[in-house]
């Protein structure tokens, strides 16, 4: 279906990262919006609740990120879209509950304005050190959607896609950004309610006596009950049968933690999403996400002027992650480059899957800043050898 | 022999899940009588049952969303209060009520309780109160008192326990009741009425745990407790909350507490837009489709 007017502000803005996501998920339909307040993410809440009285939209500043968490969680149930913005140590007290959403199969966002950690560390200042949280932050078996924004323009298109993405496969969707992206203010170009697509919660037709809150079909995502018509469904945080019923047995616990993982992993090629530029006869290719992807351009340019055959992959989905890209890569170039404002996250996922192929080259950055492109430089002069 | 008994539906049979009977609570456990209460209460409503859904947290207390037909909804430890907010102020046409026990609501889920009731959101809170984490074995409690012996007191409790009537009423509850599990036909009432209260309405029921508590603490039986709370309970209304303390097998005041009206946070919130954006602004009713 196509997005209700109402949330979509057409036009042409010049706007921060932050106040783009909320835009986007202004314009996805989104109703519900459990925050707390933490740096350098709050943004996103307050144009919220600024534009959330006049769409018919609720905003509630919840007493902690558990809560919050829990907030958009019941808020989804309740038949609203919803999200939640968080960073740091937020995102650490939301992972109990982002368990939560994945089990009983919550479509929602969180979105992740990655600062530098750990604990406190870095308030103000950009990280992507939250990479393998976001994959393995809450206890358990599962598998994750993450998106990651380059640019303003991109975070509102992401959080429409977040939405979409949750809807669709019914669970909890990241979008993990960083304080770069999130504060920088650029051009940002909404455009009329009828271009955008936007995705229905998928209610099902069965009547209530037919209806099994966890069969699924092909696509191993079920469909969602009406809250409040009759179905008198229950779900639970348990491991559980279609019924939605408490089953303690490793049967069932194989059965429903192998869907929550199928789900996503048998969909993948509809999920993954990335950015393929100059990787024809490449000796060495960059891979890298959100901020940090704009800071390997003018190493690149550098690279290419001196002779070097150097190409690049931005992945705008990071988890799940795009495998088969990078085995294929692996066997036709020297060597993989992998920026990434952390110790080295995202690199262990290219070096598992380039299986000694080709040279893998982690650029490491502990945050509180972006790389310096000459270090991006180096290594890709280093990875031709 | 073979005796043909007469098959009869079970009087809740409409509000619980016969298909998850037999249930796992304890034989003498109160939590089954303070559920049995509830359903009565939801008999008498004049809403639908469809249009009511209930919300546990972790514990034993927690396995009511479990057997009671209604859309039902068995959370995190704790966290059932911030769901019950979301779900309720995504969908106000919903009658949301949090059932669950005093480890969740009130130890891990301190905190939500607090604000939800602050923020008098239009939920109903019903705490079933055993004194102690039961589900995990019986470990000492926010409402353990002093001198209760539990696995992780086995010395006996010093630790001063929340009066959840005194913290439900300072934090702004609009209903506040306690009654024992012995009180059956007032427990039901007192469910009814805050039900039909608009705000953040509280029941506190004193349940007895026979396996944990009595044992450990050489109480008897439930049946023991229940001759207890018989002959140690006492019916004060509108008793100052102040005064409502439990000690280790002291008397325990029932009653109905507080019954006050106020603005809910929706209609907080609906007066707040109106005030900023005059005739713009459109009452909020609910936003889903």
């Amino acid at each position: 279906m196509k997005a209700d007017p109402k949330g979509v502000l057409t036009g042409a803005h010049y706007i921060d990262g932050n106040y783009a996501i909320a835009e986007g998920a202004l314009a996805a339909g989104c109703r519900f919006f459990g925050g707390y307040p933490i740096t350098p993410s709050t943004e996103i809440a307050e144009r919220f609740v600024q534009r959330a009285p006049l769409v018919g939209g609720v905003f509630i500043q919840m007493e902690d990120e558990m809560a919050s968490m829990n907030a958009v969680l019941g808020a989804s149930w309740g038949g609203v879209k919803s999200m939640t913005c968080t960073s740091g140590p937020g995102f650490s007290l939301m992972m109990e509950n982002f368990g939560l959403g994945l089990m009983l199969e919550t479509p929602c966002v969180l979105v992740n304005v990655q600062r530098g950690g750990p604990s406190t560390g870095l308030p103000t200042l950009p990280g992507q050190g939250d990479m393998m949280q976001a994959r393995w932050g809450s206890h358990g078996d599962y598998e994750v959607i993450a998106l990651a924004p380059d640019s303003p323009q991109e975070g509102f298109e992401l959080a429409i896609d977040a939405f979409n993405l949750s809807e669709t496969y019914r669970m909890p969707v990241l979008m993990m950004t960083d304080e770069c992206v999130g504060h920088m203010t650029e051009k940002v170009v909404i455009p009329p309610a009828e271009e955008i697509d936007v995705e229905p919660r998928r209610y099902t037709k069965k009547p209530p006596a037919e209806f099994l809150p966890y069969a699924v079909g092909d696509d191993l995502v079920p469909d969602a009950p009406p809250p409040g018509k009759g179905y008198r469904f229950h779900v639970t945080g348990l491991t559980h049968d279609e019924r939605g019923y408490p089953v303690i047995n490793a049967e069932a616990q194989d059965k429903l933690v192998r869907r929550l993982v199928d789900k996503v992993k048998k969909n993948a090629k509809d999920i993954i999403r990335f950015e393929e530029m100059d990787t024809d006869g490449a000796d060495v290719v960059v891979v890298s996400y959100g901020i940090t992807s704009r800071v390997v351009q003018p190493a690149i340019e550098k690279a290419k002027k001196k002779g070097i055959k150097v190409g690049q992959i931005r992945l705008i989905v990071v988890w799940p992650f795009p495998e088969e890209k990078i085995r294929e890569l692996a066997g036709r170039v020297k060597t993989l480059v992998v920026p990434e404002l952390n110790l080295g996250q995202v690199v262990l996922e290219v070096e598992r899957l380039s299986a000694g192929k080709c040279g893998v080259t982690p650029v490491t950055h502990a945050g509180g800043g972006v790389h310096d492109p000459e270090a991006i430089f180096q290594a890709i002069k280093e990875g031709v050898k | 022999m073979k005796v043909d008994a007469p098959v009869r539906e079970h009087p809740m049979e409409g509000l619980l899940r016969m298909d998850r009977i037999p249930h796992i609570w304890c034989p003498t456990c109160g939590i089954g009588t303070a559920l049995t209460a509830f359903a009565s209460a939801l008999e008498e409503q004049e809403v639908s049952p469809d249009s009511v859904s209930i919300v546990s947290g972790i514990g034993c207390t927690g396995r009511v969303a479990g057997y009671t037909k209604l859309d039902s909804y068995h959370t995190t430890h704790g966290r059932g209060i911030p769901f019950a907010v979301g779900l309720h102020l995504a969908n106000p046409s919903l009658k949301v009520v949090v059932f669950s026990g005093d480890g969740d609501l009130v130890g891990i889920g301190g905190n939500h309780f607090i604000h939800a009731a602050r923020r008098n959101v239009d939920i109903t809170v019903v705490c079933v109160n055993n004194f102690l984490y039961a589900m995990t074995g019986g470990q000492v409690a926010a409402t353990s008192p002093v001198t209760a012996n539990t696995s992780t007191s086995p010395y006996g409790n010093f630790e001063q326990p929340f009066s959840l009537p005194l913290l439900a009423q300072s934090c702004g509850a609009v209903y506040v009741a306690r009654w024992t599990a012995l009180h059956i036909r007032r427990m039901t009432k007192a469910f009814g009425e805050a039900l039909q209260k608009k705000g953040f309405s509280f029941v506190e029921v004193i349940a007895p745990c026979s396996t944990l508590y009595a044992r450990r603490n050489k109480l008897g039986t439930g049946l023991d407790l229940m001759k207890f709370y018989h002959d140690n309970s006492e019916i004060r209304h509108g008793a100052d909350p102040n005064d409502l303390d439990i000690g280790f097998q002291q008397k325990i005041v029932c009653g109905k507490f507080v019954d006050i009206e106020k603005p809910t946070f929706l209609d907080a919130m609906n007066d707040g837009y109106r005030r900023a954006f005059g005739d713009r602004y459109e009452e909020y009713g609910g936003a889903h489709a």
